[in-house]
């Protein structure tokens, strides 16, 4: 048996303490994600560190009046949030449009962010999988990839980030804050994962140790009817072929300010900036689009 | 006693509903034991090759290790031991060091615990020589060979090439299928212990008797030493036809440990180690007049195999009776590969089969502008196109009429690609099937109990499709008594020989032994045990044409610009003979509905194109329709009778999977013009690069 200790920890500093202790301790918070990990023997950790008992659930305003999210507050309760839902239904629909009902009733904001890529072969210990095991190869690049990154992929790695939420959150200018032993830290989440290159296995910038306390959302969108409109194999419980947030501006016909990001595409939520440059201060009509009619 | 109102035709919940959602039910992997030591089995992770080495002594002192089988002493093995089709390779597991297959078992590892089982199991180290492996299936693949003809031979009537020459149309296309996982809701799992000098199991299967020869023959032990019985099953869809990795490996470790052993498979090893649908590539020519009249049907179908063991995905089976037609052609071929030999699942054959025949009829139909619905009734046979027999029954026109108007086809404009609800295009397609239906020699007894209940003894078994439910009723009228007074016992090798719930003759087979046990029974004054073999009886029964039918109608929406088909509407019309529990009858068709909704447009199995090996094996990977995907769905039956089955039943078992497939890629056509000759119905296959054009 592969055993484990499990610790339930009710201070942020408590948590912070025990993982930096050891370095095989993970944070645990939904466990939907690091649980199937640890079945297929690509995760195992030494000792899970429970954060659900922190103080760190639930949707605030901020002292700037944007939206706060506690890192802890699961799925279902940010895509059901009143505030979330009238000020960024974008967020709202990417969660919803995530596994199914009762995943989201325990999958946790930061757990989501940092949940790994559903590459078949990353979860196949007996295969080669340089996100995995660095050094060892991409089975991939080679193999069955046709759900695999279009854009920002390198010979080292072509998965993708499996996260819809992420793709709204990167939409809206998120930022991700957390703290350390040596203080707390805040990431734009657009700057949150970092491009492939040779080291896929260094999937975000957080700092090693680094526990989620929230995610932050400015004061208002730029319109409050962002679209999450996702494109999978199924009609529920897939992940994305490709999915996309939009937030659009529109003042007197004209194309004031415009956000994309695309989901399923890269290693992480992919801002089409060159279509958004495209198209603000443009006239906001179908013929903008090319190809669309 | 002869009061009692018939059972058979009354729509009644399962007999076991209450014990199943109170979980007091018990599966295989659930029956408690005392002394029980858990197996968990190793599978080979590369394709083709040899072991070099299994390290047992690695993982023989970690906690509760009892020992681990390999090929080095894993009890010897009858290599006549075999299935429907044959002997089978695929049985003869620990036996040497060859690795014909990706998944193939190598080792069991027994320990006191199922964890301690699980972490020796993973500890196991294993090595290989590699040796390159062919997984690659086309139809033209140089080791394609004819197929056995046990059923579905090669047909030839008429001259097909002088009839395409005189044909006012001719659509010529291939079509391909995946492979395809069973992906029963239960794991397999066996427990196997001795009893004295019995051979005792309980294990997960379709047909515990028949699974008790095959043990004996593998073990080579007499039958009289086995014993297997199988409670409840949580779906077998084909998979649980055979004798599973689980209960042969179960097996080896009762004989080995001298305990009693369970095998459970992981989720991931029943998608690698128990069987599945091979790829399939079909050609289809369909020759037609003018009017619509058939001048030839020539359907050839390739399939893909493995070298351990014989079996027949009979495609061309329907195409042999569902037309009439002057000429007719079949042929079946099948390519060795280095895969796990694939065995019949839902429907075999006829899924597959129907889905290239049906999209081909599709076809002629558009090339002739003729609505398809008009094309299926203007080539009613009188007799079996290739068989000159009669039809026992034949009510195909009555499903599709009936369904027609339900569905409200009379409106349909023909031309694809008319409808259009914003960024949606919409279409409808229809199918029509038709599915062999039979019986196999069975055994009953009854027994008339002082109380003045009856005990019902046959044995059958239940994959939860409600067998036990339907069988009491059968009893109840056959004894012309009420349901309450029957006891019914099923799924015990000791019960004696009878066919197992598959090919859609599970209901027909008991159902003939117990109306002849009970006839007999009434007739000696209805005291003491009769029991009766139906197998002379079946060889009186003059040779017809006898199928169930049915007609398929989908609407489906298709998203262009990404590619994303969705069902809004399925209505299938079955004539399944007697409907013996509507409500159990509606739940089965319906079921095999939404798994050929499945097989349109999610199923597939993806190998590894370096490894040979399935990277989609779990249900992640592995795409069934979920809920969100299907949508209110119509089934219903016309009036339906068979004249040569006592009860004049039929079977309902798979014709619910036909015919779907078929009527939503004939859909997918109707809203955009575009053929899918090639399942699942992937958006990457759909989607258009100018969509609002
Ligand atoms: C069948 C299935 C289908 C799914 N479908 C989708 C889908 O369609 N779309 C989608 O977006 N997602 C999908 N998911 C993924 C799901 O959303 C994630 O598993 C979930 O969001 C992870 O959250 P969790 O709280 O359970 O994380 P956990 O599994 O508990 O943790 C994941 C990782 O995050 C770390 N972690 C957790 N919290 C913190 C924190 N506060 N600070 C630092 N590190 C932390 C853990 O150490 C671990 O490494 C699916 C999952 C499954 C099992
Ligand atoms: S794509 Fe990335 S995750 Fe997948 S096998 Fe290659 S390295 Fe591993």
């Amino acid at each position: 048996m592969r055993e484990f200790a499990y610790q339930r920890v009710t201070q942020v500093r408590e948590a912070l303490t025990l993982v930096a202790e050891n370095d095989g301790s993970r944070y645990l918070a939904g466990g939907t994600n690091l649980v199937d990990l640890m079945k297929c023997g690509v995760e195992a950790p030494t000792r899970l560190v429970d954060v659900r008992s922190l103080p760190l659930g639930g949707v605030r305003e901020g002292a700037d009046g944007g939206l706060v999210i506690g890192a802890t507050t699961t799925n279902s309760d940010v895509a059901a949030h009143p505030e979330v839902r009238r000020r960024f239904p974008a967020l709202s629909q990417a969660v919803l449009a995530g596994a199914s009902g009762q995943l989201r009733n325990m999958a946790t904001v930061g757990g989501n962010l940092l949940q790994r890529t559903r590459c078949a072969y990353f979860a196949d210990p007996s295969q080669a999988c340089n996100k995995r095991v660095p050094g060892t190869g991409c089975s991939a690049v080679d193999g069955a990839h046709h759900n695999h990154a279009v854009f920002g992929w390198s010979r080292h790695c072509v998965a993708t980030h499996p996260s819809d939420m992420a793709v709204a959150l990167a939409a809206f200018d998120a930022v991700v804050h957390y703290e350390t032993l040596d203080g707390g830290g805040e990431i734009p989440l657009s700057e949150f994962y970092p491009p492939v290159g040779d080291t896929p296995q260094q999937e975000t910038v957080l700092p090693s140790g680094a526990l989620i306390t929230a995610v932050s959302l400015p004061k208002a969108a730029l319109s409050p009817w962002s679209r999450y409109r996702k494109v999978r194999d199924r009609a529920s419980y897939a992940f994305a072929n490709v999915s996309i947030a939009a937030d659009l501006g529109v003042h007197d016909g004209v194309v004031r300010d415009v956000r994309i990001a695309l989901g399923g595409v890269a290693s992480q939520p992919w801002r089409a900036r060159s279509a958004e440059a495209f198209l603000r201060g443009g006239p906001a009509s179908f013929g903008t689009v090319p190809g669309g009619g | 006693m002869s009061g009692a109102a018939p059972a058979v035709g009354v729509a009644r919940p399962r007999v076991e509903g209450p014990a199943k959602v109170t979980g007091r039910a018990r599966y295989a992997a659930d029956v408690p034991m005392a002394d029980l030591a858990f197996g968990i089995v190793v599978v080979s992770t590369v394709t083709r090759g040899r072991i070099r080495d299994i390290d047992v002594a690695a993982v023989q002192d970690m906690p509760g290790v009892l020992g681990v089988i390999d090929h080095r002493n894993a009890p010897r093995l009858n290599p006549d031991a075999g299935h429907f089709f044959g002997p089978d390779g695929g049985l003869q597991l620990l036996q040497d060091d060859v690795i014909p297959h990706a998944g193939r078992p190598v080792a069991l590892v027994v320990a006191e615990t199922l964890e301690q089982a699980r972490a020796a199991a993973e500890a196991l180290p294993v090595t290989y020589e590699v040796l390159p492996h062919d997984t690659d299936f086309s139809a033209d693949h140089p080791a394609g060979r004819a197929a056995m003809a046990l059923f579905d031979g090669p047909v030839d009537v008429g001259d097909v090439d002088r009839e395409l020459a005189a044909s006012a149309v001719v659509v010529r296309e291939r079509y391909f299928t995946p492979e395809e996982h069973c992906s029963a809701m239960e794991p397999h799992s066996a427990t196997a212990w001795w009893e004295g000098e019995r051979l005792q199991a309980v294990d997960s299967n379709q047909g515990p008797f028949f699974i008790a020869t095959v043990v004996a023959t593998l073990f080579s032990l007499p039958l009289e030493q086995v014993r297997i019985r199988t409670e409840h099953v949580g779906g077998g869809f084909g998979s649980k036809g055979l004798c599973g990795p689980q209960l042969v490996l179960a097996v080896m470790g009762a004989m080995h440990f001298a305990r009693p052993v369970r095998v459970t498979l992981s989720r991931n090893q029943v998608f690698l180690t128990t069987a599945m649908r091979p790829a399939i590539e079909q050609m289809v020519r369909i020759g037609a007049d003018d009017d619509g009249r058939l001048r030839a049907i020539h359907h050839e179908a390739a399939f893909e195999l493995s070298p351990l063991a014989e079996y027949i995905e009979g495609c061309t089976e329907l195409t042999k009776t569902l037309y009439a037609t002057p000429a007719l052609r079949t042929r079946l071929t099948a390519v060795p590969l280095d895969i796990l030999p694939p065995y019949s699942m839902r429907g075999p054959g006829a899924a597959p089969g129907s889905f290239a025949l049906e999209c081909a009829m599709d076809e002629v139909a558009e090339r002739l502008g003729i609505d398809p619905l008009e094309l299926r009734l203007r080539n009613e046979p009188t007799v079996g196109p290739a068989s000159g027999l009669p039809f026992s029954t034949r009510n195909l026109v009555a499903c599709l009429r009936e369904g027609a108007r339900r569905f409200g086809w009379a409106s349909r404009d023909h031309r694809p690609r008319m409808r259009r609800e914003g960024p949606l295009l919409v279409g409808t397609g229809l199918a029509a099937t038709s599915f062999s239906v039979g019986a196999f020699p069975s055994t009953a007894s009854i027994t008339a109990e002082p109380d003045g209940t009856f005990t019902v003894v046959v044995n059958a078994t239940d994959l939860g499709t409600g067998a036990r439910t339907a069988l009491t009723a059968i009893a109840a009228d056959a004894l012309a008594v009420g349901a309450e007074k029957v006891r019914l016992r099923i799924s015990d090798s000791d019960f004696g020989p009878a066919w197992s719930a598959g090919g859609s003759r599970g209901t027909t087979s008991w159902a003939w032994a117990i109306t002849e046990a009970a006839a007999k029974l009434r007739s000696s004054g209805d005291q003491g045990t009769v029991t009766v073999d139906t197998a002379q009886l079946l060889n009186d029964l003059p040779s017809r044409e006898r199928h169930s039918y049915s007609a398929v109608f989908a609407e489906v929406t298709v998203d262009p610009a990404t590619g994303e088909v969705r069902v809004r509407r399925l209505l299938g019309m079955f004539a399944v003979g007697r409907v013996v529990n509507p409500l159990m009858a509606r739940s089965q068709v319906i079921g095999g509905m939404i798994g050929g909704l499945s097989m349109a447009l999610h199923e597939e199995g993806v190998r590894d194109p370096v490894s040979g090996r399935h990277i989609n094996a779990d249900f992640a990977g592995y795409h069934i329709s979920a809920h969100a995907d299907v949508p209110d769905i119509e089934a219903d039956f016309v009036p339906d009778y068979e004249p040569g089955i006592p009860m004049g039943i039929k079977g309902a078992g798979e014709i619910g999977n036909v015919g779907t497939p078929a009527a939503i890629a004939n859909a997918v056509w109707h809203a955009t013009g575009s053929r899918q000759r090639a399942l699942p119905i992937r958006p990457d296959r759909v989607i258009e690069e100018h969509p609002l054009q």
